[in-house]
């Protein structure tokens, strides 16, 4: 028989060893369905092109960190609100919403040259993904409407109105009716820091948030608000914080990065607005935040990762033949055995023969 | 005369400790046995042996002369040994006879078993409606339940585990009588107990334990109170006692507070008004579900009371949250340790961050120093002998006493000019109890006030020159405690009953 035991403290040796653990169960699932599915090809052919190539070639290093950049500012946010148990499952609502304002911004200045156009489209980012997020924070503060739900039908909503958009105010007059904005004039799109490929500044921009937010958290007693809130939301009250601030603030912070997020996606690798925004860069940062355990600067590192599963999917799809899924179910299975996994930071796992019946 | 039950050398050890340790005592027939001893003495696992739900590594034990050696709780209460929890296993939604026939084999409820049950009641003075719902009754008639069915198996011994931590005074003067009676009928009683009043008074015969060893058998009426409880602690217990009762004016008043509660099962409050002076202890007394935590959560700020209603050195506080008010020196020891007055999966130093006035320089406009909560945290306990490896260990891996001896310390070293506490001692050893009243004390002393609400009635009579009785949301004035003041207050916390 195999029983979990719970630890006294929590093990510090598994705190490291079991994401290590996780992923190389991962690969060994991942190798099974390879194994189960390929047909003439060599298992270790894919598994290169999948973990590995992304990174021998300068535009595929690139590309990591243009995919990661989104999912980094979105996995920030989130796991503040997962921290405080605030639980904004609609972070991709934000985020097309905060793409559509950013670049109706743009779109409205599309003959002005301007320094402050591009901080002015971030700030509108950032203000409509707020609002966005609001709603859920209103429902939730006033009416005890549970926020999951609602952050979620919204991002459902957000999406319908990005094609409402797309096909009427900001559609470009000269388009041939193509359900897409104007291009974005030089002034209205990211500088790039890497000549040459689509990299970005939004990657400077999230790493900046990712210290503010450990400060934040580490050393500003707005982090031991939410904790707090999250864990033992009486000691909360007896700490004399106030639970509907907490909501409002948690919701705010996300929705605004994901916001803020949704323009960077726009105004950089795409240079317009598209009905292909809605990448489920929002979804997957729910997967970014609870692997980095919803540390701040662990968000830095498991964006890359599950980057490198879009990266590296893409790469065997084409060169393959591999289905979509594969991205989503290398994703899914890398979290799914990390949760289990740090199930051993806090139980042991002992092997016994007799159970002694007790009262 | 043979003995009841003899339990010889029992021993029982987990792992490396060693829960019992060669432990041998008689229960003589017809006896009120007392079992004493601190938390983690053992008293625990040698009853769980006794009852059945423990084996024994060592010893043996005999019933009535016969070799005893019961596999489960089953086939103990087959022989004739019933045990009264210290929490009742009672559906709330059931009648009494319904409740009392469900914890039996073999019977049917009908007329005669409805019969049987009146009969007890009456024998043994347990006043009970068999019909009546059990989500109805008081903790003392629901005790007064647990106890008829016990008796339903005409047991020879009866195990009692803590049955007056939650009862009125008048109700265990009535549960006496019933226990004396069925003693006398030949039934034993195996008396579990930190009350040392209480056992002087019932019992006969004691058996102290102390780390899992055997410290004395003893005929409890021939020691004092202290001799009895420096046996269990092994060490000296400080006297308690004021050294210098000087009240200066009043430093803060509740004034004609009410509030309807927001919780369906929660307890109205009904104009309740009280003034405390400084260097004076008030204690509020009365059974849990009073009004207690409605109370608490309003002087804490947990809850928004109008302005006026709290008047703290001058000033309307009643809408200021709880940081709020600790910046005037108002501070607070909630009843809860986990989850409400410490997070249980952060450590102490976090945890010493739930309260942080101004003064204590942990915070500086919202950002921590760690640095000085660091130094706060090991002085709390340095200062206040916390057992911890260090001041990271996790809250909830505290043993009771321990953390409320840092939840203590935490608050009393802001040297608060007016302290809320609500049940100090609660589930705490009788060391560490004599400890932090000891430190409240000490705390008045200097000048500071001190409002505490215990159900424990012997600590507020210790502590508190000034005692109000909470009944059913509203609170008395003053008892008079020259004039019968203990008959009083039992008088005012059952209170419901007698309307």
């Amino acid at each position: 028989m195999i029983k979990l035991i719970p630890r006294v403290e929590n093990s510090k040796a598994m705190i490291l060893l079991s994401p290590i653990i996780a992923l190389i169960l991962t690969a060994l699932s991942a190798f099974v369905i390879f194994v189960l599915i390929l047909e003439d090809v060599k298992v270790s052919n894919v598994f290169f092109t999948l973990f590995v190539e992304p990174f021998t070639d300068s535009y595929y290093f690139s590309e990591l960190f243009v995919k990661a950049a989104p999912l980094m500012i979105i996995g920030l946010g989130l796991s503040i609100g997962f921290r405080a148990g605030i639980w904004n499952i609609g972070a991709e609502g934000q985020y097309v919403v905060g793409g559509i304002a950013g670049s109706a911004v743009a779109v409205y200045f599309y003959d002005v040259e301007a320094v402050w156009l591009l901080p002015l489209m971030a700030i509108a980012g950032i203000l409509s993904g707020m609002f966005y997020a609001s709603i859920a924070a209103f429902l939730r503060v006033k009416y005890q409407v549970n926020e999951i739900l609602v952050t979620l039908m919204l991002s459902y909503v957000a999406v319908f109105f990005l094609s409402a958009m797309l096909q009427g105010p900001l559609q470009d007059p000269s388009g041939f009716n193509f359900p897409e904005s104007r291009m974005f004039h030089d002034s209205a799109l990211l500088p790039i820091i890497w000549e040459g490929t689509r990299l970005h500044i939004g990657l400077v921009v999230a790493i900046i948030l990712s210290f503010i937010a450990w400060f934040g958290i580490k050393k500003h007693m707005f982090g031991m608000q939410i904790k707090i809130s999250g864990s033992a939301p009486r000691a909360a009250k007896f700490a004399g914080f106030d639970d509907n601030k907490t909501v409002w603030y948690t919701l705010l912070i996300s929705g605004g990065l994901a916001g803020l997020a949704g323009l960077f996606e726009a105004a950089g690798p795409a240079g317009q607005l598209t009905p292909g925004l809605p990448s489920f860069y929002g979804f997957t940062a729910i997967i970014v935040a609870f692997l980095a355990r919803l540390h701040p600067i662990g968000v830095l590192f498991s964006s890359v990762l599950i980057a490198l599963s879009y990266v590296g999917g893409e790469n065997v799809q084409i060169d393959y033949d591999l289905p979509k899924s594969i991205t989503q179910i290398f994703q899914g299975m890398l979290l799914f055995y990390f949760l289990a996994c740090d199930i051993l930071i806090k139980y042991k796992v002992i092997l016994f023969k007799t159970i002694r019946q007790t009262l | 005369m043979k003995n009841q039950l003899e339990i010889q050398n029992i021993t029982k050890s987990y792992g490396d400790l060693k829960a019992n340790d060669d432990i041998s005592f008689n229960i003589k027939p017809a006896s009120i046995h007392a079992l004493l001893g601190e938390n983690g003495a053992g008293k625990s696992t040698l009853v769980k042996v006794v009852y059945g739900s423990l084996m024994p590594d060592l010893g043996e034990m005999k019933w009535l002369g016969k070799s005893y050696n019961p596999k489960n709780p089953f086939d103990a209460r087959e022989q004739g040994i019933a045990m009264v929890f210290q929490h009742f296993s009672l559906f709330e939604s059931l009648t009494v006879e319904e409740n009392i026939v469900l914890g039996l084999d073999g019977v049917r409820l009908d007329e005669s078993f409805t019969e049987q049950i009146i009969k007890y009641s009456k024998q043994y003075g347990l006043d009970i409606n068999p019909q009546q719902v059990v989500g109805d009754l008081s903790v003392g008639a629901r005790q007064r339940v647990e106890i008829i069915r016990c008796l339903m198996q005409n047991p020879k011994l009866l195990i009692m585990d803590e049955p007056t931590s939650v009862l009125t005074p008048q109700e265990v003067t009535d549960l006496f009588v019933t226990l004396r009676k069925l003693a006398e009928d030949g039934c034993a009683i195996l008396y579990i107990s930190h009350k040392l009043e209480e056992v002087r008074q019932i019992c006969t015969q004691a058996t102290i334990l102390r780390g899992g060893k055997l410290v004395q058998n003893c005929n409890p009426q021939d020691h004092s109170k202290q001799e009895l409880a420096e046996m269990m602690i092994g060490k000296k217990l400080i006297q308690l006692a004021r050294s210098n009762i000087t009240t200066g004016q009043d430093i803060f008043s509740i004034n004609n507070l009410s509030r309807k509660s927001d919780d369906m099962f929660g307890v109205d409050l009904h104009d309740i008004s009280l003034t405390i002076k400084k260097g004076s202890i008030v204690g509020i007394a009365g059974v849990a579900g009073n009004g207690q935590d409605e109370l608490m959560q309003l002087l804490i700020g947990e809850v928004e009371a109008s302005a006026e209603t709290l008047v703290f050195k001058g000033e309307d506080i009643g809408r200021l949250n709880s940081h709020q008010r600790r910046q005037l020196s108002m501070f607070f020891i909630p009843e809860e340790r986990l989850g409400h007055g410490a997070v249980p999966d952060m450590g102490l130093n976090e945890n010493m961050l739930l309260s942080r006035p101004q003064q204590s320089e942990m915070t500086n406009y919202g950002v921590i120093n760690w640095n000085n909560v660091e130094k706060l945290t090991q002085k709390v306990i340095d200062d206040f002998k916390v057992q911890t490896q260090s001041s990271k260990m996790q809250a909830k891996s505290l043993s009771g006493g321990n953390l409320q001896k840092f939840m203590v310390g935490r608050e009393l070293i802001q040297n608060p000019e007016l302290l809320i506490v609500a049940q100090p001692t609660w589930g705490v050893d009788a060391g560490s109890e004599n400890n932090i009243h000891q430190s409240l004390i000490s705390l008045a002393d200097q000048g500071s006030a001190i409002l505490i609400i215990s159900q424990d009635l012997d600590e507020i009579l210790t502590l508190c020159e000034q005692i109000h009785v909470l009944s059913e949301g509203s609170l008395s004035s003053a008892v008079d405690m020259e004039d019968n003041g203990l008959e009083k207050i039992s008088n005012l916390m059952l209170g419901s009953e007698q309307r």
